[in-house]
């Protein structure tokens, strides 16, 4: 019986909300559908929780959360990740929320782009900028060339045994893989634009040994340009102090770190304006009943791409939230100060 | 009177803009508020490099040196120059009135 059924059915779990973005807003929102007794999971496309929080400045102080003088991004990260621990938030981290329809009894099903499907009756849209994703470098036709040569990411180094290599860039992603995958290659070429790189030092010196050796080739570059055909790289062109030049190679591995697009939820036929998700001020619902976009991610009149914003949002949002996950239950407003039933949900009581 | 001070920038398209800049903000939040297409994703942390900007070489000289952190980060951008800066690090005095940059191209 359990056989016959498609795979995806098999494997979806249900919830109560999913929320896509496990930045501030979404972890915030977690806390808030949990005083409402409602059981969240989160996707994100980075590693950890926190968005550009933790992402872009962890170690940055920001001063302009309520009754937080002074606060760097990891610290308010950690905080909110404290505050909505007693409602067991699930994270599902390293994916990107990639397809969302309407399930044939009304709720909403999102599919990641590794394959974990959830279903709840609602979606909280708290993505912030969108998904972090590969800078790729502005050469026109690189498109042809992506995931058959040109790539931005390793997912098995498999792949790269016996390729001739470029790689491009100065921090701990080009690096780590130079190191790595010297002993599988060919041939490995790193470009960087200067002769000083802001990676571990220990994976610098290592590096230094092996140019050292003979064994990797370095060049102080940039990439200006690509050749090859039908998708298949055969060169790089490479601009350096003493000009311009080609250096032959079949695969180039580009990190010049994360930018956000919007990615999928262009898709999700979702009204839009300017790459962001008009809602109303009351209830911070899409044009899809049921969807909700809260944090810098919406859009209305007035709106302020502030932190502290997106904390309201999920407050007013949650209410919503409330009656399509339990249509017919009473809706009891309580404060957390007076009300013993939340005080025993968070643990304190 | 703040009024006055002005810089140009070239976007993408070669077209100038002529600014009003306001002593104390960041070139970059001076781009930003005239709602040219400049990402600048960190907010001005130097954290991101995606508010990359050439500097009018009679302009470099003026400008103070870039920190290391600022140095570093142009690692992350593209097609960098050796007038490249990103323009969240650099500070608008009146003594930049006239400022001439350039969007730099996008990843």
């Amino acid at each position: 019986m359990m056989d016959c059924m498609p795979k995806d059915v098999m494997t979806a779990v249900s919830t109560d909300v999913i929320i896509i973005g496990a930045g501030p807003v979404g972890l915030f929102a977690v806390f808030e559908l949990g005083l409402l007794d409602m059981k969240c999971h989160l996707v994100d496309i980075l590693d950890k929780p926190g968005g550009q929080c933790a992402e872009l400045y962890p170690e940055k102080p920001i001063y302009d959360i309520p009754g937080l003088p002074v606060v760097t991004g990891q610290e308010l990260t950690d905080r909110l990740l404290e505050q909505c621990r007693p409602f067991a938030p699930q994270f599902h981290l390293n994916q990107m929320a990639e397809k969302l329809e309407r399930t044939p009894d009304g709720k909403w099903r999102l599919e990641t782009d590794i394959g974990t499907v959830l279903e709840a009756p609602v979606v909280v849209i708290a993505a912030g900028g969108g998904s972090f994703v590969p800078k790729k470098p502005p050469i026109p036709g690189i498109e042809e060339y992506e995931g058959k040569s040109v790539f931005y990411a390793v997912r098995k180094m498999e792949q790269f045994r016996g390729r001739n290599i470029v790689i491009a860039g100065g921090g701990d992603s080009a690096l780590d893989w130079t190191l790595n995958l010297e002993p599988l290659a060919d041939r490995i070429a790193l470009v960087h634009r200067r002769d000083e790189f802001r990676a571990a030092p220990d994976s610098v010196n290592k590096m230094r040994a092996l140019v050292a050796d003979g064994k990797l080739d370095l060049h102080i570059a940039q990439i200006a340009g690509l050749k090859g055909q039908d998708g298949q790289l055969e060169a790089v062109t490479l601009k350096g102090p003493d000009g311009t030049y080609d250096l032959a190679c079949d695969t180039l591995l580009a990190f010049y770190g994360l930018t956000m697009k919007l990615g999928p939820v262009a898709n999700w036929g979702l009204n839009l304006h300017e790459n962001l998700i008009p809602v109303d001020t009351e209830k911070f619902e899409t044009s899809e009943p049921g969807i909700f976009a809260i944090g810098d991610i919406n859009w209305y009149p007035g709106k302020l791409k502030l932190i502290l914003s997106g904390f309201h949002e999920a407050a007013l949002m949650a209410q919503q939230a409330f009656r399509y996950v339990k249509p017919g239950e009473k809706l009891r407003f309580q404060y957390t100060t007076s009300s013993t039933s939340l005080q025993k949900k968070l643990g304190v009581a | 009177m703040s009024d006055d001070y002005k810089i140009t920038v070239t976007d993408r398209e070669g077209v100038e803009h002529v600014l009003d800049a306001i002593e104390g903000w960041r070139v970059m939040e001076i781009i930003r508020d005239h709602g040219l297409p400049i990402k600048a994703e960190c907010g001005g942390a130097c954290a991101c490099a995606t508010c990359h900007v050439y500097v009018d070489e009679a302009w470099l000289k003026k400008l103070h040196e870039p920190r290391d952190e600022e140095i570093d980060m142009l690692d992350e951008a593209f097609l960098v120059e050796d007038n490249s800066r990103l323009s969240c690090q650099i500070i608008f005095t009146p003594e930049l009135n006239g400022l001439r940059v350039t969007l730099a191209p996008e990843g």
